[in-house]
């Protein structure tokens, strides 16, 4: 017998179904999928059946020890100096490989150092390029989310005025959206470029030619931060849009009442607007958030990770394993371990953004 | 109902038609090149004269572009839906060989005993594709330049040794005419990598993979000549002879513009530089002391596993390797013809022509990529390990990563079938 649940909301259930069974087949079905293979050794292309290998992927990404060692001293006792005048410690590598002593440290690599007293602590991990991944895309939503939240709604404001033309200005802070990625990637790609890139040429123009030339894209230095601020630019406009959104819903009555009582600018943005914007700047941070998490095209496009693994990120280690080296199991691990820092972070920020009561 | 009847008697009509007229059998083909009209041109051809040259077998061609054609063939080889013929990168074969998605050619060695090495490819000692053309990369520069830095030209017999290859650089830096004395083609991301920079390291003395057991790159990769590579390698961007981040407009017209003394790039851009240049000439690789080497195996034919007909398959692969076709190819994409015959029958690589001094290169020097299934992922590592040395990351350490990196790839594949 039918329970009432299913029958009386027959429609109900004929309506959801073509998106839920979407959902199923392309949203949850691959998520299980991935979580499944995290656990196996599956490949791409292979005819090797799949193993059950427990956490053994898990623990080859996110495997990590430390290393404190003396510097070298010679025979007297006197602590050798390396060409730049600092102590000179030990290879790490004379114990990450081949050494007997340390099989725990067999196949790691030095991710970085602190020197503290007379020695040195190198922080090793098992696959350093992940860890380079992962710092970089916290760095990338650590800067973008405000950053980008921030300027949409100060172009939000600015937008949401009665003035003759201002659809032109929306149209125009909002066309970067509509532009494909991989399009604007490109685009960028030239406006950074090293030798005769727009960026170059406008910096050497208003200083005079006192500007030297950047590799924008090829230096370490500047490749993150140049990505971060194309990203921060192509997606600006959508989060404007919302945040416009959010400022329309808000009763002009509450504006007539503040000016009657004679509020200056800034106490009505203060106690008017933010408190009416309170739901739209949970969404906006959320999504924005999900999204610098996801950060894949741009890096695909303009870096490829490079230069010295400047720009790897989480999704395009992902990818990169899933199907460039055929490793389908290790991108699934990478989607998992990526899937749970996003969610705790989103449940973190519904947790400090909810209403107190 | 009426409508019924009439469609149904269509269509048995339309059956009976095609089998009265022609008792042929379908064989599916998937080729990389879709949007190249002048090699779709040549292959139609072939499959238009193989249709008519026989009353079993007729071929049907679908094409794909290239940058999807990979990924098109794994997905058709998970849903079982691979064609009976298809192309590959030879480098790729032994891959889908492994993981049985190709199986051998049925072709009779003796037709193809006038080959070049590069373009057979071969898999546990079975023949499973074959090439029309090979590639080759060679150091291009002008007879003017190496006049005016009073350089020594350098032969097959007689090429650049290591020492002559950076004295020719460092008088192109000294002249000061040039932006870099050498363009290594580093926009070039990709293939590219392995397939022009790995005979640098072979002519070292090193190599991607130890090539006697294909089970390690222990030593190889990492052992003292590839690390007398990488600090070469490192020098030659510290040092500023080339650039270790390139616009792809300078590689693409960069030498034609005059920024380079000397740019190392294939033979499909030798015409290109020959119209820029009267006096360009193509030099061989240089010896760094393990002989001059340069990579080889461009696509190829080959039958899938599943191929319920791979007689007739054979059959036209084996058309298709005829002297005109390899020509016709060679005429069209500026390509090598794989065999001496077909070279004569083309006007860039018959004797004396502009670009019959690549046919002796790939002849002589040619060495191809590590036939393995694990070389797919390998051409990654060795790619990143190169970028990485280029932008300065220490030498020793990048190719010991890259060692352990490719070792823990062939364990976790049960070494490969190797």
């Amino acid at each position: 017998m039918a329970s009432k649940f299913l029958k009386s909301n027959r429609t109900g259930w004929l309506m959801a179904g073509p998106a839920a069974a979407l959902i199923g087949c392309f949203v949850i079905l691959p998520f299980v999928f991935a979580i499944i293979l995290s656990f196996t050794n599956q490949r791409l292309v292979s005819p090797n059946a799949a193993e059950f290998t427990g956490l053994a992927n898990y623990r080859q990404l996110l495997g990590m020890a430390t290393l404190t060692l003396d510097p070298v001293k010679d025979e007297a006792g006197v602590v050798k100096l390396a060409a730049d005048g600092t102590p000179e410690y030990p290879a790490v590598r004379s114990f990450t490989r081949n050494n007997p002593d340390h099989p725990d440290l067999a196949g790691m690599r030095e991710w970085f150092s602190f020197d503290h007293g007379d020695s040195r602590t190198f922080i090793l991990a098992r696959d350093v390029v992940f860890m380079q991944a992962l710092l970089n895309t916290f760095i990338f939503v650590l800067v973008v989310a405000p950053l980008q939240g921030g300027l949409a709604l100060g172009l939000a404001l600015l937008i949401n005025q009665r003035l003759r033309g201002i659809n032109l200005f929306r149209a125009i802070y909002f066309m970067p959206v509509v532009v494909s990625i991989v399009v604007v990637s490109l685009l960028w790609r030239f406006i950074y470029d090293g030798q005769s890139g727009l960026l170059n040429n406008l910096l050497g123009a208003i200083s005079f030619g006192a500007m030297p030339k950047v590799d924008w894209l090829g230096n370490p230095n500047t490749a993150l931060g140049a990505i971060i601020l194309m990203s921060v630019w192509q997606a600006v406009g959508f989060h404007m849009v919302i945040w416009l959104s959010g400022l329309q819903t808000i009763s002009p009555t509450l504006y007539e009442a503040g000016a009657i009582e004679g509020a200056s600018k800034w106490q009505t943005f203060r106690y008017i607007t933010w408190p009416g914007l309170r739901n739209t700047a949970v969404l906006v941070l959320i999504v924005i958030t999900m999204q610098a998490f996801a950060l894949f095209a741009q890096i695909d496009v303009m870096t490829g990770g490079g230069p010295l693994d400047s720009t790897q990120t989480i999704v395009f280690q992902a990818v990169e394993r899933g199907y460039g080296k055929q490793d389908i199991s290790g991108g699934s691990t990478i989607s998992v371990i990526l899937f749970v820092i996003v969610l705790s972070i989103s449940m973190i920020q519904r947790w400090l953004t909810r209403e107190r009561t | 109902m009426k409508h019924f009847t009439l469609a149904a008697g269509a269509l048995l009509a339309s059956v009976a038609f095609t089998t009265v007229a022609q008792a042929q059998t379908t064989l599916s083909m998937w080729y990389h090149g879709a949007g190249n009209e002048g090699e779709a041109k040549v292959l139609n051809q072939i499959i238009t004269d193989f249709n008519a040259s026989q009353a079993d077998w007729k071929v049907e061609l679908q094409s794909f572009p290239q940058a999807a054609y990979n990924d098109s063939v794994t997905a058709g080889a998970l849903a079982g839906n691979l064609p009976d013929i298809l192309d590959v990168d030879g480098p790729i074969m032994p891959n889908w060989a492994w993981a049985g998605y190709m199986q051998p050619l049925q072709i009779d060695e003796a037709k193809i005993a006038g080959f070049l090495p590069g373009p057979k490819g071969y898999w546990g000692g079975k023949l499973y594709s074959i090439g029309l053309w090979d590639a080759a990369v060679a150091l291009v520069t002008r007879q003017s330049i190496l006049d005016e830095l009073k350089l020594r030209t350098p032969t097959l017999d007689q090429p650049w040794t290591g020492e002559e290859f950076m004295a020719a650089l460092d008088a192109a830096k000294a002249s000061g005419k040039y932006e870099f004395p050498l363009d290594l083609g580093m926009a070039w991301t990709g293939e590219w990598y392995p397939y022009a920079f790995s005979p640098l390291l072979q002519s070292f003395g090193g190599d991607i993979v130890d090539r006697t057991t294909y089970k390690t790159a222990e030593g190889t990769l990492n052992g003292e000549a590839a690390v007398k590579f990488g600090d070469w390698w490192q020098g030659l961007f510290k040092n500023g002879y080339a650039q270790a981040t390139q616009d792809p407009a300078d590689r693409d017209g960069g030498f034609a513009a005059g920024k380079y003394a000397f740019s190392w790039n294939g033979n499909w851009a030798a015409l290109g530089a020959l119209a820029a240049f009267d006096d360009t000439v193509f030099l061989p690789a240089p010896d760094f002391g393990a002989g001059a080497k340069i990579g080889a195996a461009s696509w190829q034919f080959g039958i899938s596993a599943k191929s319920a007909h791979p007689d007739g398959a054979s059959k036209f692969i084996e058309f298709a390797l005829q002297d005109k076709y390899l020509a016709d190819f060679a005429n069209t994409t500026g390509l090598i013809p794989a065999t001496k015959t077909a070279a004569a029958m083309t006007e860039n690589y018959k004797d004396g022509g502009p670009l019959a001094v690549f046919y002796g290169m790939t002849e002589a020097n040619a060495l191809v990529r590590p036939v393995s299934p694990g070389y797919v992922v390998q051409a990654k590592v060795f790619e990143k390990a190169l970028a990485d040395i280029a932008n300065g990351a220490a030498v020793a350490d990048t190719l010991d990563a890259a060692v352990d990196e490719i070792n823990a790839d062939i364990e976790k594949n049960g070494g490969y079938g190797h």
